[in-house]
Order: C-alpha cells, then structure tokens, then sequence
C-alpha cells in the first residue's frame, strides 16, 4: 500500500453571525485540495459561507476518561452562577 | 441509501458486567456516545461493520444510476441525475468520516470493498436494463432508504446519527426525481407504460429485500436494538416501506407484482406474499448479476486514479519542502 492520504477536519460557518461548526472530515493531500473536497462534500446546498479545514493530527482533545476532574468545577463551584445570590423581589429584575 | 439489516456483525464482546452496565445506563439515558468514550469492543465492531457497509453501499450504488447519465432524455434529467448520484458520493463520503472516527482507515475499508470482503447492499447487484430503472431506483430503492435511515438519524452513535441527519435532507429529492420519471412513462405511450410495469415488476421484490432478513432469522438485531444502533426491527420497517408505496404504485395505475398482497381492514396494515429468502443470500453473498462488475468497476476507478492520488501527494510534499527552505533561507 502507499502512502496514506491525509485526514482533514472540516468547519462550516452556515452564515455570517455564526461560528464555524465540525461537520466531518474529507481526505485530501493538501490544504487546497482539503478545501475543494471539503466544499463538493459539505455544501451541495448552500450549507456555508466560508470553511475552515485542520489537519486532524494537529488537533489536541481533552480525554474523556478524565472528564470528570476536568469539567468537576462546573458543578461544586455553584457561586458562579447568578442564582446563588439573594436579592430581595423588592429591588427589581437584576 | 442504503444500509441494508446489517449482515454478519459479531456483537459479541468481553468487558465486565459492570462496565457494560454502565454503558447500558448511558444509552438508556439516550445519552449520545462519542468516538473516544468508553464502549464495549462488540459496540465500535457492530458500528464499523455497519457503517461502512453503509459507506460501500452509497458508493456502488453510483454505478448502477451512473450507467444512465449519458443516456438520460433530456438535459433536465441529466442535470437531476447527476446531481443525485454527485449525492450518493457524498452520503459514501459522510459516512466513510463517521467510520473513520471508530480508528478504523479509509484505505482498511476501501481495500475490503475492493477484495470483495465488505458487504454492500444486493440492490446494487441487479442491472438497470431500461431508462424505467432509473425512475424505479429513485422511487423505491431511495424511498426504502429513507425509512431506514430516518430512524438512524436518533442512532446511539453521535458521528453516524449526524451523518444521516445530512443524508437524510438530500434524499427526499432522490425520491421524489425518480416517481416523477416513472409517473411521467406511466401517463405516456402504451408502451413507456409497459416500460414503468416491467422496472416494478423486476424491482419490487429487491427493494422489499433491502430491509434485510425477517426478525426470526436477523441473528444480531437485538443487541442493535438494545444499543440504540437501530430503533425498529426490519419486518417493521418493511412494513412501513409497503404501506406508504402501494398507494404509490396505485397512484400510478401500475400493480405491485405479488399476487397475495392485500390490505388488512382491521390492522390498516398491508399483507403481502412470501419474500425469496434463498435469492436474497445468494445474491448477499455474490451470486448477483452484477456482483462482479460492481466490484471490478469500482477497482477500475480506484486503479485508474492512483496515479492523480500519488502525483496530488508528490506535490503536496514538494511544495512543503519549499516551503520549508525559503523559512530557512529567510532565518
Ligand atoms: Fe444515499
Ligand atoms: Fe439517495
């Protein structure tokens, strides 16, 4: 077998006032044809405005076999959160 | 389209009662499972094997409709032909992206389509003999698409629900071209008539076999079902396929070929007559028509276009490495 084709991550902005948002991914051995794969697979339809494609081995996760401590504060730091203060009903909507 | 019931999927798989317990929970929480969560090893299998059957059958199913592009009537055809199958690339594509995310390689699975390993839907391994083919495909082949795929848009799998929730926007226009091209012969001539009858007559039972087998003898359905791969059995959705196309046919005045079918008043539900189980392995396990030129067509293509896959890399690499010098001449 030969060399492998290289695996791109593929963002789509639907409109302006949107952020790009992962739709898939197209093979492609450069940027440029990434960009065009990426536009014939993705957008038939008038699905974006603009593309942004990454090389998928250039994107670091989070594991999500430590999900728990990484997104624990979420949940014990109820402080954060405008309801864990009293206001009086008197005072108005703030 | 198309996946069919999933054929030979092994299921099975080893981890601890607990860990499969608490997988379980999450699915019946109709929490989505992403690609690098904790599953069960018969899961990702389960998920590969059907997703890229899923894949291969979108792709072959290229090569029956493209035989027509160049033969279409009229250039309105032509345009919505190509179109579509343009769609079934992309639906491959989709797809073969949903896979890819279980670690599983593009070139792993095109290699298996190309060995004749992968399975891939038997509709595709009947011909398409008249222009009538073209306009029966997209009506029943496409309509029974649609009824398995809607559901697997609420699929356990994250990757494979999104993919379908693409596909199955595009598919509704699969349909609907091709009932207009049979509704078209069958308010023509006598004979465009007759043309649209015989493409029914040679592709009902087919598409009726596209659900897969009946629930008694679909081996691996349950543990599907229980992991939320797939929501309705395959009788039940072939059950579904036949209510909302008899109609169809009628419509049309043209007859759905089994001479037992009939409607049942009380369960508003159609019967129908017995499914050729036997030509339905046969044809499952390459003894169709078209089994051989489907796949020698598709590893022409792939032959074909190694030499635009290299030279693509081989530029790719050099401008890279110029790029690389003129940093370093600039440093
Ligand atoms: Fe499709
Ligand atoms: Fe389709």
């Amino acid at each position: 077998m030969t060399q492998e084709t290289p695996l791109w991550e593929v963002f789509i902005r639907p409109r302006n006032g949107l952020s790009h948002r992962h739709c898939g991914s197209v093979h492609a051995a450069d940027e440029v044809l990434a960009l065009q794969a990426a536009r014939d697979v993705y957008t038939r339809r008038g699905e974006g405005l603009s593309i942004w494609v990454v090389r998928s081995d250039q994107i670091t996760a989070s594991d999500p076999q430590t999900k728990d401590e990484t997104f624990e504060p979420t949940a014990s730091k109820i402080y954060r959160h405008p309801t864990f203060y009293e206001i009086p009903d008197e005072v108005g909507n703030m | 389209m198309y996946s069919q019931g999933l054929i030979g999927a092994d299921s099975s798989t080893t981890e601890s009662e607990e860990f499969l317990a608490a997988f379980q929970a999450r699915i019946d929480r109709e929490e989505k499972i992403e690609p690098n969560d904790p599953m069960p090893e018969g899961y990702r299998r389960t998920l590969v094997r059907q997703i890229g059957q899923h894949a291969h059958s979108e792709i072959v199913g290229m090569l029956p409709e493209g035989n027509w592009i160049t033969r279409a009537p009229t250039l309105r055809r032509k345009a919505a032909l190509l179109a579509k199958v343009q769609d079934e690339g992309g639906h491959g594509l989709y797809l073969y992206s949903a896979a890819e995310t279980l670690g599983v390689s593009r070139d792993q699975m095109t290699e298996e389509l190309l060995a004749g390993k992968a399975k891939y839907s038997s509709i595709f391994n009947y011909p398409t003999l008249t222009w009538a083919d073209i306009g029966t495909i997209g009506w029943l082949v496409d309509g029974a698409a649609i009824m398995n795929q809607i559901p697997l848009c609420r699929c356990s799998f994250g990757p494979y629900a999104r993919a379908m929730i693409r596909v199955c926007k595009e598919e509704s226009f699969h349909q609907r071209q091709g009932y207009e091209i049979v509704m078209t012969l069958a308010k023509g001539t006598p004979e465009q008539k007759r043309m649209a009858q015989d493409s029914l007559d040679r592709w009902w039972w087919p598409s009726l076999m596209m659900f897969g087998p009946s629930d008694s003898d679909s081996v691996h359905s349950e543990q599907s079902m229980t992991w939320k791969i797939k929501r309705f059995s395959n009788d039940d959705l072939r059950q579904k396929f036949i209510d909302a196309t008899v109609p169809q046919a009628e419509y049309l005045g043209l007859k759905v070929p089994d001479p037992d079918l009939r409607f049942n008043e009380e369960t508003g539900h159609y019967e129908h007559g017995e499914i050729d189980w036997d030509e339905f392995w046969r044809v499952v396990k390459g003894g169709g028509k078209m089994n051989r030129d489907r796949i020698a067509d598709r590893k022409k293509a792939w032959d074909d276009g190694a030499w635009v896959r290299e030279a693509a890399l081989a530029h790719a690499e050099k401008r890279r490495a110029r790029q690389e010098a003129t940093l370093e001449a600039a440093e």
